[in-house]
């Protein structure tokens, strides 16, 4: 009897026992410093006079008044639309180049597999900031080899940090740093395929182009939109790599992505609040362009799972 | 993602209070009076300060300083805002000039006139007038001063047979001149990336950006001497006279190295700095005052340059300010700054001390360096610094940094400097007179 009821009482509290880690977890380094930093969005400092002694500043409620200003500021929207122009270069290149890599590095017969996949991978792990450091090297011209080898030939040297082409350049080392990691994904997926598919299409005088085109892409679809969301959402977060590069040169403002902006608000302007509001809009942002891509590609890619 | 946008802001808001609470947790202690015995806490920047500090422990084994080493310039301004909050900050804090104003606005600085005493005739006006904020309050002991000169490769100048430029017309001609005697080269450069640097330079032609009348600031950082600072530099950079890359990058300290820049315009600092950056070019170079606005004239601004404030919630001020005032004014505790900590100090005695004697290792052939360098530093101009430098710096090296991509008249990155600045302040409640 008292064996049956504890066991019984067990396996009541069992689940509980279990989620309890994550739920505290969960409550307390995500749910409360986001609920933290709505209260902040709300917050905002007021001075009195000078601001100088005693009593002459506190924190009172602002109301929407941050939101307000952070949609009004035209510093914010235009580095945004910098983040959209990084995706729209960033996203095509580095995923295609993933998939060409992982559809190569799956082909039979190919030499030194291991050894490519390795070091396609191997920038993944370089810090995103120590990268920047590297290519802003190679891109001053003082510095750059480039433009030494370019100097000696008597040919015209490029600024690859002039305002016109720093955004390539940023995009390059983006490409550079996550080309590996996406590879590495869709190979994986690649490898999960069964090898039987292939054969039967080789017995029907499939080319190895026609399996990658007509047999592994198709399959690979839900890898290729899960890449594509983690993509997504670090673009929308750029923000190491300009940061980076900014010590470098003129062409990065501190407003260059809006990740920086909320950066610069609230540590170099000592504006938690207003920081707090755009980074609040900027997660709305994020979510409903993330989710508004899951939806639209989700019958395309899931359509038969349903 | 959610999480991890919002999360990132406020994880490292609450990691820099836990840090700063472990911090001042370990090193006050119970700060406080044990057994007639009084403990302070320091955090400061200044490499070797500790030296200085030892010194003070043996000699006063009443009052015990503890040390806790910080990151400097804007870092420690963070961390002090965030431990006053959480109700634990140091004794002392060793605070650039600048941002004394974000601090004693947050109310973190104590006011230390009735301690200071006789302390304000050991220093420069100019010098004093930083620690005052304007008002009749004082909020820290000046520590080191940055006054500014001129800093020229001999070696290159005799080369191409130039001389020093006496004013700033003197320098533009030089400049040219370098142009055209040796097309790779540049008299030096204009950065958009160091406010500091500029608001030097525009002290010495008599800029005071900020300014407290009766319980109102006035802010004009966009005065006629800034305007003209501007300009000048604008039309420099304009013309290709000078070049307009920044300072501090790679890039900089291989043009130093190499030659490519002949002269900088920079602080009494400006010696470790070439050294550290430039090693080739030891003993090839000399110091001069700054080019002056007017022939005959002989003023200068200062870049950079701290002190060392007493916190309000410290609750032994009074030998807080003991010790701030020995340190920084004392023979032999300034003959240690200079030595150990190579601080350029701030106090009058001290920049004659036997130190001083001796030019800096990398400007071997310049032995009245020391004593040029007083002469220079008298003539340094008063600075009331605004609570929200920080702001105004920011906005220095985006519109100083889209004038020069953009090629547009350095006016009107002034004109953007003064309404950021102004409308910032107007947000926060300030009260701005206009």
């Amino acid at each position: 009897m008292a064996v049956v009821t504890s066991r019984r009482g067990r396996r009541t509290a069992a689940p509980y026992a279990f989620l309890a880690p994550a739920v505290l977890l969960f409550s307390l380094f995500i749910l409360l410093p986001v609920g933290y930093t709505a209260y902040l969005s709300l917050r905002k400092v007021q001075v009195k006079g000078l601001g100088l002694g005693r009593g002459a500043r506190s924190e009172v409620f602002a109301g929407l008044e941050n939101y307000q200003r952070a949609i009004a500021d035209s510093q914010l929207w235009s580095g945004a639309l910098r983040v959209l122009l990084y995706g729209l270069l960033l996203l095509p290149i580095m995923l295609g180049l993933a998939l060409l890599f992982a559809l190569l590095l799956d082909r039979p017969r190919v030499g030194l597999r291991r050894f490519s996949r390795i070091s396609i991978f191997m920038p993944y792990a370089v810090p995103a900031v120590i990268a920047s450091m590297l290519w802003g090297f190679l891109y001053l011209p003082a510095m750059s080899p480039l433009n030494y080898v370019l100097d000696k030939l008597g040919l015209p040297e490029p600024n690859l940090l002039s305002p016109g082409s720093v955004l390539f350049s940023i995009v390059n080392i983006a490409v550079w740093g996550g080309v590996g990691f996406n590879m590495i994904i869709l190979y994986t997926s690649l490898r999960a395929i069964s090898p039987e598919i292939y054969e039967s299409a080789r017995i029907d005088g499939c080319s190895e182009l026609q399996i990658a085109l007509r047999i592994k892409i198709p399959l690979l679809i839900p890898a290729i939109v899960m890449t594509t969301v983690f993509s997504l959402i670090v673009t929308v977060q750029v923000f190491s790599e300009p940061l980076t590069v900014r010590s470098l040169t003129t062409s990065v403002t501190s407003t260059w992505t809006p990740l920086m902006k909320v950066y610069r608000d609230a540590f170099a302007a000592d504006d938690l609040y207003s920081a707090a509001a755009t980074s609040i809009l900027l997660a709305a942002i994020t979510l409903v362009l993330s989710f508004g891509f899951l939806r639209f590609v989700q019958r395309r890619a899931f359509g038969e799972d349903r | 993602m959610t999480r991890s946008l919002g999360a990132k802001i406020v994880a490292i808001f609450l990691g820099a209070s836990l840090v700063a609470a472990c911090g001042s947790d370990s090193d006050d202690g119970d700060s406080g009076t044990t057994g007639g015995k009084v403990e302070l806490s320091f955090w400061a920047w200044a490499p070797n300060i500790e030296k200085v500090i030892d010194k003070w422990n043996a000699a006063n084994p009443d009052i015990h300083v503890t040390l806790s080493r910080q990151a400097g310039g804007g870092d420690i301004v963070t961390k002090l805002l965030t431990a006053h909050k959480a109700g634990n900050p140091p004794d002392l804090a060793q605070v650039e000039y600048q941002s004394l104003p974000t601090l004693v606005s947050n109310d973190v600085l104590a006011d230390i006139a009735k301690e200071t005493g006789d302390t304000k005739g050991k220093f420069a006006d100019g010098v004093w007038q930083q620690v005052t904020l304007g008002t009749d309050a004082v909020y820290g002991i000046p520590q080191d001063a940055g006054p500014m000169m001129l800093y020229y490769r001999t070696d290159l100048f005799q080369q191409y047979g130039l001389t020093v430029p006496k004013t700033w017309e003197e320098f533009a001609q030089t400049a040219r001149t370098v142009r055209t005697k040796a097309p790779k080269q540049y008299l030096t450069t204009f950065s958009a990336k160091d406010p500091g640097w500029f608001a030097g330079l525009a002290q010495q032609a008599g800029a005071a950006w900020w300014g407290v009348s009766g319980d109102s600031w006035k802010v004009s950082i966009n005065d006629a001497a800034t305007k003209k600072v501007a300009d000048y530099w604008g039309g420099l950079v304009g013309e290709g006279a000078i070049d307009d890359q920044p300072m501090y990058t790679p890039e900089w300290n291989k043009a130093l190295n190499d030659g490519t820049l002949l002269a900088w315009p920079s602080a009494i600092w400006g010696p470790g700095v070439l050294e550290g950056n430039a090693p080739d070019t030891k003993g090839k170079w000399a110091m001069a005052p700054l080019p002056q606005w007017t022939a005959g004239e002989s003023k200068t601004g200062n870049w950079g340059g701290s002190s060392t404030g007493v916190t309000a919630k410290s609750k032994n001020q009074s030998a807080a300010v003991k010790f701030a005032t020995w340190m920084n004014t004392d023979a032999a505790a300034t003959e240690l700054l200079i030595k150990e900590a190579a601080i350029y100090p701030a106090a009058r005695d001290a920049q004659a001390s036997p130190a001083l004697a001796q030019p800096p290792a990398f400007f071997p052939a310049q032995t009245d360096f020391y004593a040029t360098a007083k002469q220079i530093a008298e003539g340094a101009a008063g600075v009331t610094w605004g609570p929200n430098v920080n702001v105004t710096y920011q906005v220095y090296q985006d519109a100083f940094g889209k004038a020069i991509t953009q090629k547009s008249a350095f006016g009107a990155a002034v004109d953007e400097m003064q309404a950021a600045t102004v409308s910032d302040m107007q947000k926060n409640g300030f009260k701005v007179a206009s």
